[in-house]
């Protein structure tokens, strides 16, 4: 089968990064036409700076700076770069891990656009980067604490705010719900169970069969 | 004791604008560090309307995550809808029928209209202009009732979904949308007729707030505000989705970068819009208008009331959803805005494990620091409305 000329200059790009950055690169794949590429987070500096800059990659505008948890690893925080290079018309994700409390370099001095995206970073996911020029807290409310998109935050938060008309402002609370968050386990109990309660010996395979 | 004249040290002070303001369009608190009539530093407080919609996201399945979309930038619904259905989409696998393309093309660009002149109405009442917002309100009606028509609601459409959009065009839509699309131009031509070369309009916007093309790239400018500065950038062409290959249009672009520029361009592009929409109706082919996947889309109303298997499909769409395989995607759609990106990360189940939104207001908003500085405070509203933000989407 042959292959599309975008994604075969997307696997020619692959290429350039890993040999124009080898020591910094831990994989750089084609996943469903999206170029993926996992840095060391100590060099993330360094690999954003020249894949801005060199001319055969030229990834000039960041796009995008999104946190994701995975609360079971090792380094629970993925910090994913998005990347596009208007003059070659192409994307790219760069992704570093971090563990719960490990600094990830600053891309301001880079791409001055991540100043807020990495705020948000560390406001909604607790990472905290390294030479910002300004980590404050940006979406949540003044005095917030927690970091809500983190997986083991509750989706009710734990406070929650009302307008008091003795005390004439507006107070926290905890939270106080009127009724359970309706979760269902879907994950499938018609497909899931292989073995229905009583039934064990259905399912032991026949001698000879 | 004689009287000595000392100098004093004039300090610079900080004014507060907002969070509610008639010129912030929404939510909006900048702390204004100002010298005399200048300003020297401009910090916006955002997230005054954050809902957390992507932690949401993550406890709803992938159809119950539609709504959220219109709900962000509520000025352009369908436009967002479109971004989320293509992500799925591509995790799925799955391609919508021909119809169903066209259809979202057609209400995309519509809904691109519905912002625009939302955007300019709204701006040339920011700077001093009463009679545009009257006149163009009376168009957006119009197209609301459009969005009515086909998904019943006004606003929060619901209407495209992953695998297609939720049901056909009612009849005699495509006429009445036809009829409109003629008679708007003119609309158009009113409007700037009363801005474009109106005087006040142009003092208060012609080099405010210019951006260049390198500071556009490197303060992340997507959409009309980096093609104001010169940057014939536009996801339709560059990376097109849906059935944007098959359209004629052109890319406006601006010269300097400014606030009037801004404003050209999104008055051209309600043009180029307009010419879209027409070919759209005109090429739009006959057929089903979602996926024949009964595991994605329900199967017809019809088929439900004689068939077994198409209620329990029915059944196990509205309770279960459907399970999205794991992988992670990111898709951009050119919205009026700029570029709105989805980065869904799936992980096998019915719910997304994450779901990052990429607003363009929220990267727009966070130039307006350099853009703002070295202007006056009157500049503020000029510059604001010109980059046009929405507080649903920036504080998501």
């Amino acid at each position: 089968m042959t292959e599309s000329p975008a994604l075969q200059s997307l696997r020619d790009t692959a290429d350039v990064i890993r040999n124009v950055l080898p020591q910094s690169v831990l994989s750089a794949d084609v996943v469903r036409d999206e170029l993926i590429v996992r840095v060391k987070r100590e060099d993330i500096i360094r690999v954003l700076l020249v894949m801005r800059d060199d001319p055969r990659l030229s990834f000039s505008q960041l796009s995008d700076l999104a946190g994701v948890d995975y609360p079971s690893q090792p380094e629970r925080f993925e910090i994913v770069y998005n990347l596009l290079s208007m003059s070659r018309n192409q994307r790219c994700r760069v992704k570093v891990t971090a563990a719960e409390g490990d600094p990830v370099a600053s891309v301001t001095s880079i791409h001055p656009c991540a100043n807020w995206l990495e705020r948000e970073v560390w406001d909604l996911y607790g990472v905290f980067f390294s030479d910002h020029p300004d980590l404050r807290r940006i979406l949540t409310d003044y005095g917030f604490e927690g970091h809500p998109l983190r997986k083991d935050f509750p989706l009710t938060g734990y406070v929650e705010v009302r307008y008091d008309e003795q005390l004439k402002r507006v107070i926290y609370e905890p939270v106080k719900l009127t009724q359970d968050f309706r979760t269902f386990d879907f994950l499938s109990p018609w497909e899931g169970i292989k073995l229905l309660p009583g039934d064990e010996k259905a399912a032991v395979p026949k001698a000879g069969a | 004791m004689a009287n000595v004249v000392t100098d004093h040290e004039i300090e610079n002070y900080t004014i507060n604008f907002g969070p509610q303001h008639p010129a912030a369009h929404g939510v909006l608190r900048l702390v204004l560090e100002m010298d005399g009539e200048t300003i020297d530093r401009c910090d916006p407080h955002i997230g005054l309307l954050h809902r957390g919609t992507e932690k949401l996201i993550e406890y709803k399945t992938y159809l119950q995550a539609v709504p959220y979309f219109d709900r962000l930038d509520y000025v352009s619904p369908m436009n967002q809808e479109q971004s989320y259905a293509i992500a799925v989409e591509r995790l799925l696998g799955i391609t919508p029928p021909r119809r169903a393309q066209y259809i979202r093309m057609l209400f995309a660009e519509l809904t691109r209209i519905l912002n625009h002149i939302m955007n300019i109405a709204s701006y040339a009442m920011d700077v001093g202009a009463m009679t545009p917002f009257l006149w163009t309100f009376e168009e957006r009606e119009k197209l609301m009732f459009f969005y009515d028509e086909v998904s019943g609601a006004r606003m929060h459409a619901a209407y495209v979904r992953p695998g297609g959009v939720a049901q056909d065009m009612p009849a005699g839509l495509d006429g009445r949308i036809r009829e409109w699309a003629m008679a708007f131009p003119k609309i158009i031509d009113d409007m700037e007729g009363l801005l474009t070369e109106n005087r006040i309009f142009k003092q208060r916007t012609v080099d405010i707030g210019a951006v260049s093309k390198d500071q556009a790239i490197a303060w992340g400018f997507t959409g009309p505000n980096i093609r104001a500065s010169g940057i014939p950038w536009d996801l339709r062409k560059a990376q097109p989705y849906d059935c944007y290959d098959e359209v004629e249009f052109d890319i406006p672009i601006g010269k300097h970068g400014d606030c009037y520029d801004r404003y050209l361009v999104r008055v051209e592009e309600m043009r180029q819009s307009i010419k879209i929409i027409l070919q759209c109706l005109d090429k739009m082919p006959s057929g089903p208008v979602r996926v024949n996947d009964r595991k994605v889309m329900p199967p017809p109303r019809a088929e439900m009331k004689g068939s077994m298997e198409a209620l329990i499909h029915h059944f196990k769409l509205y309770t279960e959803g459907y399970h999205v395989p794991a992988g992670e995607v990111y898709a951009a759609t050119e919205a009026p805005k700029g570029e709105f990106g989805v980065y869904l990360v799936a992980d096998g189940t019915n719910k997304p494990y994450r779901c990052r939104i990429r607003a363009p207001g929220f990267v727009h908003l966070e130039g307006m620091d350099a853009m703002l500085r070295g202007h006056m405070l009157a500049d503020v509203p000029a510059v604001l409305g010109s980059i046009d933000i929405v507080f649903g989407e920036v504080d998501r």
